[in-house]
């Protein structure tokens, strides 16, 4: 179908998105296939994360394909020296397609120029991790069915995070309104309300929670990290502010769901996990399909 | 006494860059090859100029430059003027104009992206060049005129 490599959110058109987000449906109905029979994977990950890997290798066994890889740098032979490119090029001689993570921005893109064997971005540094974004659109679209129009509560980390700067690209060929709720210190970059300001979409900050996520389809939580604020007085002042509790939902649409890349540590507190509004897990479970309608797409085989 | 005067002989056929700021002029010297140029060629710097403060200029005899070329040269001298000569007059003049693509001549201002880790040419799209801004092509991230450092 689509059969190129998967860098950033942004080598997707709209049209594609939906493609496969319509892929991934079908194998969230039956996901288990051949459909990967006789193919080798590879998993590079130059450095550790479990969940991907996990969610990407259990995509792979259930359409019967075969995984050869690494799981951080330290047992492959970059603690050598080895450059990227050496590696890629001598990985492509053993697979079909490279699945790679790796703290490098920029590397995928870099991966994908030198060799024949389409690359999946598993995430590069701060830059892009597409599958997550893939899959975030994924459960937005089961749980309101459709992606049009809606609005999107964005919380927590809004300066550095990543899956929040995707999302916010991605979803914004949507019609969308934004909503950021986050410290000041970690506000929504300028570059990326430019960007909406050009588009002509509406978003509003805070904050803080108030009656206004009375309003929300979606609450998007992420992470606050005490090393991303200069003041460590601050981060005290500030980390309770950004925290869910069950309490907070009463008023909110029976529709809403609350979505997080994971891990979670406190921002949603476990009082919540009751809650039917949230969807936390669910998501992570939808990871799995999303993958295989884009390993499969990518390797041109459906 | 006769003032002694070094003259620098104006060229019959060949191309004359001006209005180079001083402090870039070996930058251009780099990004045009001139260094490895087996033609004649004149350096002049230091030189007064209103625009730029303090200018350099170079004469090269028997070189001429596609447009193509002459504009790679357009982030460290925006305002340089080339003068085409042919049998000593000027029979062209040109301004150079930052293209839509930078490949190599400016460094990734990201530490963390792959350009500045392992052996690769650089390479941007200009999204704005008024002021100028440079899109990585790898790392996506922005490098504008205030941290933009020439390779």
């Amino acid at each position: 179908m689509i059969y190129k490599s998967l860098v950033s959110i942004n080598d997707y058109s709209k049209k594609e998105y939906i493609e496969i987000l319509d892929l991934a449906a079908e194998f969230e109905n039956n996901p288990i296939r051949e459909t990967l029979k006789g193919k080798v994977i590879a998993t590079l990950f130059f450095e550790p994360s479990t969940r991907t890997r996990l969610s990407f290798e259990s995509a792979i066994s259930k359409l019967g394909g075969k995984i050869v890889g690494f799981t951080d740098s330290s047992s492959s032979s970059v603690t050598k020296g080895e450059t990227l490119y050496d590696t890629i090029k001598t990985v492509s001689n053993y697979s079909d397609l490279i699945v790679m993570r790796h703290p490098l921005e920029g590397s995928a893109r870099y991966a994908s120029e030198i060799t024949n064997i389409p690359i999946i971005n598993a995430g590069d540094g701060a830059n892009q991790h597409p599958t997550q974004t893939m899959l975030d659109m994924y459960s937005i679209r089961k749980t309101q069915g459709t992606l049009e129009n809606l609005n999107i509560f964005l919380v927590g980390d809004l300066k550095y995070g990543r899956t929040v700067h995707s999302l916010l690209m991605a979803m914004s060929q949507f019609n969308p309104t934004f909503n950021f709720i986050s410290p000041d210190e970690l506000k929504i970059p300028e570059g990326y309300k430019y960007f909406l300001d050009n588009l002509g979409l509406k978003y509003y900050e805070h904050k803080d929670f108030t009656d206004i996520i009375s309003r929300a389809d979606i609450i998007y939580m992420t992470r606050v990290q005490k090393e991303r604020f200069s003041d460590p007085i601050e981060y005290e002042r500030t980390k309770n502010t950004y925290v869910l509790k069950n309490n907070m939902l009463t008023n909110t649409k029976d529709s809403m769901r609350i979505l997080h890349p994971l891990p979670r540590v406190s921002e949603i507190d476990i009082d919540v996990d009751q809650n039917p509004k949230a969807y936390y897990f669910n998501q992570a479970l939808n990871g799995v399909f999303v993958r295989q309608a884009i390993i499969t797409s990518t390797l041109g085989l459906i | 006494m006769k003032d002694k005067i070094l003259e620098v002989s104006a060229i019959k056929d060949g191309t004359v860059i001006d209005h180079i700021p001083a402090d870039h002029l070996f930058k251009v010297i780099t990004i045009l090859g001139l260094d490895i140029v087996s033609k004649k060629i004149t350096f002049g710097t230091n030189l007064e100029s209103k625009k730029l403060g303090k200018k350099a200029i170079i004469k090269l005899s028997g070189v001429f430059f596609k447009d193509k070329d002459i504009n790679k040269i357009s982030l460290v001298a925006p305002l340089a003027k080339l003068n085409v000569i042919r049998n000593y007059e000027v029979v062209d003049k040109k301004i150079v104009e930052i293209p839509d693509d930078i490949i190599g001549i400016v460094k990734c201002f990201n530490p963390q992206c792959i350009t500045n880790n392992e052996a690769i040419t650089t390479k941007f799209r200009v999204i704005s060049k008024s002021e100028v801004k440079l899109k990585c092509h790898y790392c996506e991230k922005i490098t504008d005129a205030e941290h933009m450092e020439i390779l």
